[in-house]
């Protein structure tokens, strides 16, 4: 099997020709060391099989960026037996200058002429032979986005494998020549720093200052030597050209590429401005390209909560009809029902109803959701339009120390007023290039209103501010942006310092998406989440349910109550006309609830056991370890209003904010005499405890805190380390309680 | 060289539809060479297509692609105007 790695500009179509060549059949490989994913697939010739690997698309192949890090160590020490250089036909200066910096590296490669279609609207039509010829690698015409020249492309792999193809050597101006002649052969003699490097690509690299290669030159003996020649023809490179030695390497690249340009481009002047400048001309004007902006913003929420939520258009088997998020409520739901037929054990019963299907159940109720908004966001990435929403905003972020990219993140993880997720607001973060930059965006993305923070402030709005809650939503939404803009501040200040990165975006022109590649995009990131709610959900699920439910308590006493209550109902049962089903058992009575319903004693017993089943839940749940793990910061969160069963509520929250809800559900239920006849709302509006302020201090408190833990897993997966998914959880942890203290001890001043 | 005024005009104090020559990159570090590598080098012809709703980034055309940097990297490259 051959290994082949596919390399090339963002956006020159990479993506398109790695699906085409290898089908379906494709999946992601995390590579030691690094966090940027590759993808792999597979690809068949005749009977051979190839591995191809897609490389992250960069620019250039230095040290500056993590990808182009990643891209150039995997060419030079995985050793593929070809490479795929994908060159944007429509594009082909910048594209060849990446191609030149791949072929200085003297490995098998082949070109992939893409979007020749493009170039040819455009009125550029290239000579692959003649380009074949001056580079000495094979060259081939493609569309990949219609799959055209696929197999071509997959013979000159294997041509160029066998016949050990190689590229021509290229040749710099006469002073780069010079320059690096001389370097070349002090490299040369150290076989410890050549390694498996040519020497002329070290040559090269030294005088780009490239770091990795000057840090490889500390270890070796002869790096005076070296490093006193380096300084010696940089110097005359300076006093010759005027420039550094870097860029005087990158001047002779360009020139070498737009060289090449004259020899094979043939140019036709085309009258007009090309499609994608007409857009651009509306969609980034002034005025008129905010709105856009906002409409399509409005739009995608529209569209994402009608289709999966709101619109009922799939049938079920019964004639009724469900919205998608409706038909896997309805599926758990039914899993809870057989549940509860067929599992007698209590234990496994709860552990199932509690752990399985409340905690997995609850998550996989936002696939359809999550879907829908990749589905919309998977479109705007394929058009382009997203390198716009970025130019326009850039300047607004920048005060906060994000840019421009950052807004897609935030707008996923629930920037527009919730319903978004701050799992996939992470991934989003993968589009920013500069590394400070993508690590505010991950940090401050969670602090977004998302999906599962919104039954929280349902509940607790309902309860206390029913007369205002169109404003109280309002204030929490403007308070998310305001905290998250005032945390991007404060992170660049104090914690990720640094000179502001640089912004220099490609715009590339507009493409019709493909929906093979919108859906392989959409269908990708909500595996993930799926694999989440599987994997990590679940073990916290049923470890948050364990500590809820053990240790069990001793039940004797209940015990004792319930049976007196029964023996109460049963002396007055004697002489009535159910004498004849003495003596009762809790199991008799439930058979027969119907028939007793009226009957003023039994609902007087059903009174009595309820409580004594309260009290026993109550207890329970004060005795578990969750409960006592909430009584032990009962001390501290007095400060902030919150009491012990709001305690495990909030760490509860640490799995899934929606756990919050449900857990405050059981305590609550648990702990009052009304047998779940209330709403949670009306139960807290009625404790004494409770007050308007206690619920807004735990709102803020909900908003601000830890993001849960799938998110806290995803930062720790795209920033590649723990540290920053620990920092993640302490800073806001830390952040929302002293909000919550001070909105709490302030108001109550006032209040 | 003071003498000679237009080679003190940067990319920042383009127009809307300018036409500009670039004459000189500056800046250290990631920024120049991000700047070189996108083929923003010494006598590359640049056309403004226009600035961003506030005023910033500006969006270039440059060896025949669209390229969006911020004012302030602009103030990197000098250049001169072209007619
Ligand atoms: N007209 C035309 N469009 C193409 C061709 N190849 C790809 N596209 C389109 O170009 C756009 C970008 O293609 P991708 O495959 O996502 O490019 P990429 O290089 O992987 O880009 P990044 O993922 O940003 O690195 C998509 O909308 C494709 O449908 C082609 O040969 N002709």
């Amino acid at each position: 099997m051959y290994r082949i790695a596919v390399a090339g500009n963002p956006n020159s179509g990479k993506t398109s020709l790695f699906n085409n060549l290898t089908g379906e059949f494709q999946h992601v490989g995390n590579y030691p060391g690094v966090t940027v994913e590759f993808f792999e697939g597979f690809a068949y010739f005749r009977d051979l099989k190839f591995k191809l690997i897609d490389l992250p698309g960069t620019y250039s192949l230095t040290t500056y960026s993590q990808e182009e890090v990643v891209a150039r160590d995997y060419i030079i020490n995985e050793k593929p037996d070809a490479i795929i250089n994908v060159i944007d036909a429509g594009n082909f200066e910048r594209n060849l200058y990446f191609t030149i910096q791949l072929l200085e590296l003297n490995l098998p490669v082949v070109i992939a002429l893409n979007m020749t279609d493009i170039a040819e609207k455009k009125g550029s039509f290239i000579n692959a032979l003649r380009l074949s010829s001056i580079l000495g690698v094979r060259v081939i015409p493609t569309v990949a986005k219609k799959g055209i020249g696929m197999e071509d492309l997959k013979e000159a792999c294997f041509e160029t494998i066998h016949k050990h193809i190689r590229p021509k050597p290229l040749s710099y101006p006469h002073e780069l020549e010079n320059a690096l002649h001389k370097l070349e052969s002090v490299v040369a003699v150290s076989s410890e720093f050549t390694g498996h490097y040519p020497p002329r690509w070290l040559a090269l690299k030294l005088l780009e200052d490239d770091e990795h290669i000057l840090k490889r030159l500390d270890d070796v003996e002869s790096r005076n030597t070296v490093a006193g020649i380096l300084h010696d023809v940089k110097k005359h490179i300076l006093a010759h050209s005027g420039e550094d030695s870097q860029t005087a390497v990158v001047e002779a690249r360009y020139g070498i590429a737009s060289g090449i340009f004259r020899a094979v481009v043939k140019l036709k002047q085309i009258s007009g401005k090309m499609f994608t400048d007409h857009i651009d001309a509306v969609v980034c004007s002034r005025y008129l390209g905010p709105l856009i902006l906002l409409a399509i913003v409005y739009g995608l929420f529209a569209f994402v909560f009608k289709i999966s939520d709101e619109l009922k258009w799939i049938p079920l088997f019964n004639g009724d009809w469900v919205s998608p998020v409706g038909l896997f409520e309805h599926f758990f739901e039914y899993m809870g029902f057989l549940a509860k037929e067929h599992i007698g054990n209590k234990l496994l019963h709860s552990l199932i109803s509690d752990a399985f299907i409340a905690g997995v159940g609850g998550v996989m109720c936002f696939v359809p959701l999550i879907f829908f908004m990749f589905l919309f966001i998977a479109v705007l990435e394929d058009t382009g339009y997203i390198a716009r929403v970025a130019f326009i905003l850039d300047r607004v972020m920048r005060v906060f120390g994000l840019q421009g990219k950052s807004i897609l993140a935030l707008i996923i993880s629930g920037g527009l007023g919730g319903g978004g997720c701050a799992v996939p607001g992470i991934m989003a973060a993968r589009t920013l290039r500069e590394e400070k930059d993508r690590l505010v965006t991950m940090l401050v993305v969670p602090l977004m209103n998302c999906g599962a923070k919104f039954p929280v402030y349902a509940v607790l709005i309902a309860a206390f501010f029913s007369h205002s809650r169109g404003l109280m939503m309002f204030i929490l939404w403007l308070l998310s942006w305001i905290f998250a803009l005032v945390a991007g501040f404060t992170l660049r200040k104090w914690v990720i310092k640094g000179e502001q990165t640089p912004f220099v975006m490609e715009l590339p022109i507009y493409h019709i998406p493909t929906l093979k590649g919108v859906l392989i995009h959409t269908w990708y990131r909500t595996w993930l989440y799926i694999k989440k709610a599987g994997t990590v959900i679940l073990g916290v699920s049923v470890i948050l349910w364990a500590m809820m439910y053990f240790p069990r308590i001793d039940s004797s006493n209940f015990e004792t109550a319930r049976s007196g209550a029964l023996r109460e109902l049963e002396q007055k049962l004697v002489n009535t006309k159910y004498t004849s089903l003495l003596p009762l058992t809790e199991k008799k009575l439930s058979e027969m609830q119907e028939e007793f319903s009226s009957f003023p004693a039994y609902l007087e017993y059903e009174k009595k056991i309820s409580a004594v089943k309260i009290d026993e839940a109550r207890e329970q749940l004060l005795n578990s370890f969750a409960g006592r793990l909430g009584s032990v910061f009962a001390p501290v969160s007095k400060l902030a209003g919150f009491d012990w069963r709001d305690n495990i509520a909030l760490i509860g929250g640490f799995a899934a904010k929606e756990v919050v809800i449900g857990t405050l559900g059981t305590a609550y239920s648990l702990g009052s005499d009304d047998e779940g006849q209330r709403s949670l709302s009306a139960r807290l509006a009625a404790d004494k405890n409770w007050s308007p302020l206690r619920a807004f201090a735990l709102m803020v408190f909900v908003m601000v805190y830890a993001p849960c833990f799938v998110a806290v897993l995803t930062i720790k997966r795209e920033s590649g380390s723990w540290k920053w998914a620990l920092f993640s959880t302490l800073y806001s942890t830390t952040a929302a309680f002293i909000i919550a203290v001070l909105i709490y001890q302030l108001g109550g001043l006032f209040f | 060289m003071k003498t000679n005024d237009i080679c003190e005009k940067t990319l920042a104090d383009m127009e809307e539809g300018d036409k500009a020559r670039i004459v000189k990159v500056g800046g250290v570090g990631a920024i120049k060479r991000r700047l070189l590598d996108m083929g923003i080098g010494r006598g590359e012809v640049l056309k403004v297509e226009r600035y961003a709703p506030l005023k910033d980034p500006i969006q270039i055309n440059i060896k025949g692609y669209s390229l969006a940097l911020r004012v302030s990297e602009g103030r990197l490259i000098r250049v001169e105007e072209i007619s």
